[in-house]
């Protein structure tokens, strides 16, 4: 055992190892794992790259099933087709009612659950988690049941309904894993200064949450443009665009579809991107200006204590 | 103490600020501040109520009624529940199968990418996660069908393999078992994964090194400090694919053939036909398996993994 072989900084075993178990142990670690991961998330981006590269195949008629030449001909006309163009725009106007309808509902039983102990806690709790954990057919064939029951009309309503339905949960759980993670004597000190309750939550509460509200909204966009089952049940006449692409399968998927696909893909990843890299940004924003006030009045803190 | 300008301790007391060493002035009655958690919840557990919860006994109510949608009538109608279980036995029992196999295929595939990132990710933990969520970005059903177009039998796989020789011109993978199974591995390793992750992602690396103090070689670490701490997590897993797995009729319709039936395409196509009673039996089953497996999950473990992984 000589000293070189010793990575400085990783912990060794205590007690003899031969070398050739170690060296095969660190090829576990360094080589084999890593290699294996990559392969399988490559495995899982492996359709969206088909979907990318398809879209810019250059197919003589609607099908697109196998590669015919290089185009951009469907990045300049996406919107050429009228009912693929239709289902988008209705699938889009959906999500973001739900989203700007679930956001407040979710983020505030979110609050209720991070924030409080009440009786029923625990019901809710589970409430969240069966909604959660239900198979997308129950929830679908339940509410077509009930809206049929009601003579409710199918179609737009009903999907936005079901929509907001599938969706607060996830807000709600983000919004109460981020209250559990931070320090609410914040909002005892508002109060402490004399801030009713409103006030405390407009300038205290709201603006710590907002982070995992964001967060939670942006996820039920993408929940609600993506969903298919649920919407396939309750739809009526109406078709989203997950129901035309599914749709289209018995004639052929145009490209247009691939076109879509791909900006949706690439909105969806900036926003991703971004919302996880503005917090590290603020915070670091405000830690410097943190660091500036008390370097500009050193003692602000200790001298009324003393 | 007391000099113009500052007020007096009394005024201090009465205008509900606390003073410095004081006692603490309770100010708001506390009822109040009981009723605050239900307001802020009620909306969003209303709508809950109204739409997930009142549906399932609508559900049941109706698979107990007789008749096409229009002409239903509640007969008590246990029959609906038998008949539907005999006649699609081999669909359930499949369904069940399919389900099993793709759990724990996911499960292989996805536990040691798990402990990759909660291990070995470092600073670009985040970035990983980011790639394994990725495929949630594309539409699922687009991936589906982007499945069966890379599988087609004459493919851009298949066919240059059978072009080249390397494969019989009568192999296929589409419309078998194989093809709806893998479709389903493929769309739920994400919520394999993740859930394993948050479990793996919560131990705490000085138990590791403990392990190794105390001698334990890397396999017995495993064996006895890092499988059963990520239990939670596979059993969240487990709940998380197993059950969507059960009630899925999308990798089926669209990548599997007449002999892969699941009992999700069954249950639509008698809602499809208006036989809603036939149809909400079959689901409601569906449901009532997910409750008792759910409570025994809750009973066992809490909602705590499941719930912290959707908000991921």
């Amino acid at each position: 055992m000589s000293a070189a072989a010793v990575p400085a900084g990783v912990a060794q075993p205590a007690g003899p190892v031969e070398p050739i178990r170690r060296a095969r142990r660190r090829s576990l670690r360094s080589f084999i794992l890593p290699t294996y991961s990559w392969l399988v998330l490559i495995y899982l981006m492996f359709p969206i790259f088909v979907m990318i590269a398809f879209s810019f195949n250059n197919v003589p008629g609607r099908v697109n099933a196998k590669w015919y030449g290089f185009t951009l001909l469907y990045w300049r006309h996406p919107f050429l087709l009228p009912d693929l163009t239709a289902s988008l725009g209705l699938s889009v106007k959906i999500a973001i009612l739900a989203t700007v309808i679930t956001a407040p509902m979710g983020a505030l039983l979110g609050l209720a659950l991070g924030r409080y102990r009440f009786r029923g806690e625990g019901a809710v709790n589970f409430l969240l988690f069966l909604n959660i954990a239900a198979p997308e057919i129950v929830l679908g064939t339940g509410l077509l049941t009930m809206f049929a029951s009601m003579k409710f009309s199918l179609g737009f309503w009903s999907i936005l309904l079901a929509h907001i339905m599938f969706c607060i949960a996830f807000v709600a759980v983000t919004v109460r894993a981020r209250v559990v993670g931070l320090n609410m004597s914040l909002e005892e000190a508002a109060s402490d200064l004399g801030a009713d309750a409103l006030t405390t939550f407009r300038l205290v509460t709201l603006p710590l949450i907002m982070p995992a509200v964001v967060a939670g909204a942006l996820l039920s966009f993408a929940l609600s443009v993506d969903d298919f089952i649920i919407t396939d049940f309750v739809r009526g006449p109406s078709i989203t665009f997950p129901l035309y692409v599914s749709g289209a399968t018995k004639t052929g998927i145009p490209p247009q579809v691939n076109v879509i696909g791909t900006i949706l893909f690439l909105v969806g990843v900036f926003f991703a991107i971004v919302s996880a890299i503005l917090p590290t940004l603020k915070g670091r924003r405000e830690a410097k200006a943190i660091r500036k006030d008390r370097d500009a009045v050193p003692d602000a803190i200790g001298i009324p204590m003393r | 103490m007391s000099t113009s300008g500052v007020p007096s301790v009394d005024e201090i007391v009465k205008s509900g600020i606390p003073v410095f060493g004081g006692e603490p002035v309770r100010r708001k009655p506390n009822r109040r501040k009981k009723a605050v958690p239900y307001g802020l919840a009620s909306s969003g557990v209303l709508w809950l109520l109204v739409f997930f919860v009142l549906p399932s006994f609508y559900m049941l109510y109706v698979s107990l009624s007789s008749g096409l949608l229009g002409t239903q009538q509640f007969t008590w109608q246990w029959s609906n529940y038998t008949s539907q279980i005999t006649e699609f036995q081999s669909q359930l029992i499949r369904s069940l199968y399919y389900a099993t196999v793709v759990t724990a295929l996911t499960l292989v595939v996805a536990y040691p990418l798990a402990y990759w990132i909660a291990f070995y990710g470092g600073r670009r933990k985040n970035t990983y996660l980011l790639l394994l969520l990725l495929p949630f970005f594309v539409s699922f059903i687009i991936r589906t069908v982007e499945w069966s177009f890379i599988l087609a039998d004459n493919g851009f796989v298949l066919g240059t393999l059978k072009n080249w020789g390397l494969l019989p011109k009568s192999f296929k993978v589409l419309s078998t078992a194989t093809a709806v199974i893998a479709g389903m591995a493929y769309n739920f390793l994400p919520f394999t994964a993740l859930p394993v992750y948050v479990a793996l992602e919560r131990i705490d690396p000085k138990l590791l090194e403990a392990g190794k103090d105390l001698y334990a070689n890397p396999a017995t670490v495993f064996r006895k400090v890092i499988w059963p701490l990520s239990l939670p997590g596979v059993f969240a897993a487990f709940l998380l694919t197993f059950v969507p797995a059960v009630g899925d009729y999308v990798n089926s319709a669209l990548l599997g053939g007449l002999h892969t039936t699941m009992i999700g395409q069954i249950i639509q196509s008698r809602y499809l036909n208006l036989d809603y009673p036939r149809g909400a039996a079959l689901s409601f089953l569906l449901m009532a398996v997910l409750l008792i497996g759910g409570i025994a999950y809750a009973k066992a473990l809490g909602t705590e993994d499941v719930l912290e992984t959707a908000a991921r």
